[in-house]
């Protein structure tokens, strides 16, 4: 494997607070030097990293690759493309495939689909019933075996509190965490966040109730087992208050939130344009805020893209009717730097959010610097502006709710493993 | 800049009453006057959208709305096609495929109603530059024609709308009639918007739109000058939001004698269908309060005075009166 020297860079570990600039060598696809300047190593490449961030490659918590199942939409060799692009080296994808990611077979196809591709890693949850349908365990410990590191509800909320308690205390026999998605789905029938805006456009509602009811209801039984629980995809002020206070009793459980939550808000709606149709739906500006003081508290430690490629016409028609979900992989890493920007977040947290976070919360060795760790690395340059337009985005899916934002981070290159898999001017 | 709207402020499309300016709101309403005294001549149309093609595009049933707007471009001289969509949209098509193909046969102008809140925008955002589109109900958003006439028959019995208070009731929460009305007569500078209706039959936050909201119906009629009734649909009956027909109608149902609080002259309004029995008892309805099939035949008028507007051939009344 390549010897490369990553030179000059200014050096950012989120997990030991290392912050200095200095050179990074890697060696057999982990690092084998870090900080100050590197002796006694011959590297066969160089990357000049002079003036730029050093980072983990990001970890991304939620990402739908939509294969199987949906390869109309996008596939998981063009969205890891996409991904390296972005500076993000593992991608973690939710079951709800089709078929369901419920057995060994799907898991192995996944992994051998992204070995092809050679972009960013691509880790598959579990289902955490059999079919997502809430009435059969599926073989947790065959999917631990394949590779999956947790099991997932893929936002198919378990309806049946004994099944779910089964389901969890099943999961905790074998060391893996349960991802829900807190959400009553009988609540959930609307398109967008219940409030003024809905009431103004005559779009049908989803109140935060649909989130504290499916949350409180999770907690309930989550409390009666000794499951590692987390929940995804948190939007709410009153979600994040009843967490919280859960959170004193039981201090494992934990939450993330996808990005574009810290931005928009319901009144992005207005126009009915279907890039802001998402689920959870965009809250209001308090639930925004909420969201963001959470984040900086530490309180919810992970941030994920929620990536959702979609093809033209799932996203074309009234809003209603159109498919909810966001492309979010080509903008994770600029609107991580900036809420450092913005001073929502300092480096170090904003970084460990989309690194060492999600890596541990699944128990992977990526996400941070230091010797002997594997060479996933993003290479940032720090005052590069772009603008975000639809020719500028990598994934197949074109549906960004940031489109026309100009960003200040670029990403220059990523490494996957020691592996050069994105370069921003592939001539250097 | 609105979609709705010209660069220079004026109409382009009709699709919503919300942020209309007040002096635009009151043009429509004196166009509209202007074509009621052709619709009692026996030669009932001008040439004013003659060579003109209207095409109608249901996507939802209708008798009463589909039927004025038909009479309406008619009486303009204008060429009128009429889609049922239900049946072409039960054959797969995309709703962007059947806009293109439908503007491949030259349409000046669609009516649309589409049971989706946003249809008729999104309609407005595919259009070819210079093709007009009118909003005939988009699910729960508007029903801007509707409103417009309301307001034109209030303004035939009242005069001027800053002394009135004006009550709707029933069901505000799944209504684009209610929604169109309360941001028409804000704009029009009604003295009071109210809504009454049971909680399971307000939207969220219902109090923004400037309606002061009642649960009583006696309460929320106390000296009202104008009463809007609006249509219960069978199926609220089921989906938990209220219990049946028979409570509703002893709560909510209006009838001479639950009018009683309500301003001695008070009209009646009602934007049909009618239920009668359920909002609306039968002798309210026919009786010399209601002024209903006076909204149906004002209907008309203020479809001709939208439908001028919208391509730019509308009779100019502010120059005439200055």
């Amino acid at each position: 494997m390549t010897r490369i020297v990553i030179q000059g860079g200014r050096l950012i570990d989120p997990l030991s607070g290392l912050d200095e600039v200095g050179d990074l060598a890697i060696a057999d696809g982990r690092i084998v030097h870090l900080g100050g300047r590197v002796s006694d190593f011959t590297p066969e490449q160089t990357i000049d990293a002079t003036g730029h961030w050093v980072v983990p490659g990001l970890v991304d918590l939620a990402a739908r690759l939509r294969e199987p199942g949906g390869t109309r939409k996008a596939d998981i060799a063009s969205e890891a493309r996409a991904a390296a692009a972005g500076g993000i080296t593992t991608l973690v994808m939710p079951p709800d495939t089709v078929p369901v990611l419920d057995t060994p077979s799907v898991a192995e196809l996944v992994t051998q689909r992204a070995e092809r591709a050679a972009q960013a890693r691509v880790v598959p949850l579990g289902a955490l019933t059999q079919g997502l349908d809430g009435a059969q365990l599926p073989g947790m410990a065959a999917l631990a075996a394949a590779g999956c590191p947790a099991v997932s509800d893929g936002g198919r909320p378990v309806r049946d509190g004994l099944v779910l308690r089964r389901a969890l205390e099943y999961a905790s026999t074998y060391d893996l965490p349960a991802l829900l998605t807190p959400v009553d789905p009988d609540l959930a029938g609307g398109c967008m966040h219940e409030g003024p805006t809905a009431t103004r456009l005559g779009l049908a509602g989803i109140p935060a109730a649909a989130e504290t009811a499916g949350l409180g209801r999770q907690l309930g039984v989550a409390g009666a087992t000794r499951a590692r629980v987390h929940f995804g995809r948190l939007s709410s002020a009153a979600g994040i208050r009843l967490l919280a206070s859960a959170r004193r009793e039981q201090p494992t459980l934990s939450a993330d939130v996808a990005i574009h939550q810290l931005f928009l808000t319901d009144q992005d709606v207005v126009g009915y344009d279907s890039r802001f149709h998402v689920t959870p739906p965009l809250r209001d500006i308090v639930d925004r805020e909420a969201l963001r003081q959470a984040v900086a508290s530490g309180e919810i430690p992970i941030i994920c893209s929620d990536h959702q490629p979609h093809d033209r016409d799932a996203k074309n028609g009234p809003f209603a009717s159109t498919e909810p979900g966001a492309a979010g992989l080509d903008t994770l890493l600029a609107l991580i730097m900036r809420l450092v920007d913005e001073n929502v977040l300092p480096l170090r947290r904003a970084l460990a959010a989309v690194t060492v976070e999600p890596a541990r919360l699944l128990g992977l060795e990526s996400g941070r610097l230091a010797v002997g760790a594997v060479a996933d690395i993003a290479v940032v340059a720090e005052r590069a502006p772009w603008f975000c337009r639809a020719d500028t985005l990598k994934s197949r899916g074109q549906n960004s709710p940031f489109l026309g934002w100009e960003f200040d981070s670029q990403v220059m290159h990523t490494l996957v493993e020691g592996r050069r898999v994105y370069d921003a001017n592939p001539a250097d | 800049m609105s979609v709705q709207l010209n660069s220079d402020g004026t109409l382009r499309h009709f699709l919503t009453t919300e942020a209309l300016d007040p002096v635009l709101l009151h043009r429509i309403l004196d166009t509209a006057e202007s074509f009621s005294g052709v619709i009692g001549k026996s030669v009932k149309t001008v040439p004013l959208l003659r060579g003109r093609t209207v095409i109608n595009l249901f996507f939802e049933s209708s008798t009463r709305t589909r039927t004025t707007f038909e009479l309406a471009a008619k009486r303009l001289s204008a060429d009128v096609l009429n889609v049922n969509a239900e049946t072409t949209t039960t054959k797969g098509e995309s709703l962007r495929d059947m806009l293109h193909n439908l503007q491949a046969m030259q349409a000046d102008m669609f009516v649309i109603r589409h049971a989706e809140s946003g249809a008729a925008e999104y309609f407005a955002h595919h259009v070819n530059p210079g093709v007009a589109v009118i909003n005939a109900g988009d699910g729960w958003h508007a029903h801007p024609t509707q409103a417009m006439l309301d307001a034109f028959t209030i303004r035939q019995h009242k005069g001027d709308f800053e002394p009135l208070r004006i009550a709707i009731v029933g069901d505000i929460r799944h209504s684009r009639v209610a929604r169109s009305q309360i941001h028409a007569l804000n704009g029009l500078g009604a003295g009071e918007v109210r809504v009454i209706a049971p909680n399971t039959l307000l939207p969220a936050d219902v109090e923004s739109l400037g309606v002061q909201v009642y649960n009583d119906l006696g309460a929320g009629l106390r000296d009202v000058d104008v009463v809007i009734a609006l249509r219960l649909q069978r199926e609220r009956m089921q989906g938990a939001l209220l219990p049946g027909e028979a409570e509703y109608f002893r709560h909510y149902g209006l009838s001479e004698a639950r009018l009683a609080p309500a301003h001695p002259e008070a009209i009646v309004m009602h934007p049909g269908p009618i239920n009668r029995g359920v909002e609306i008892d039968s002798a309210l309805a026919d009786g010399p309060r209601s002024v209903i099939l006076q909204q149906v035949t004002n209907g008309i008028a203020v479809r001709m005075a939208v439908m001028t507007m919208v391509l730019g051939v509308a009779p100019d009344h502010t120059r005439e009166a200055s």
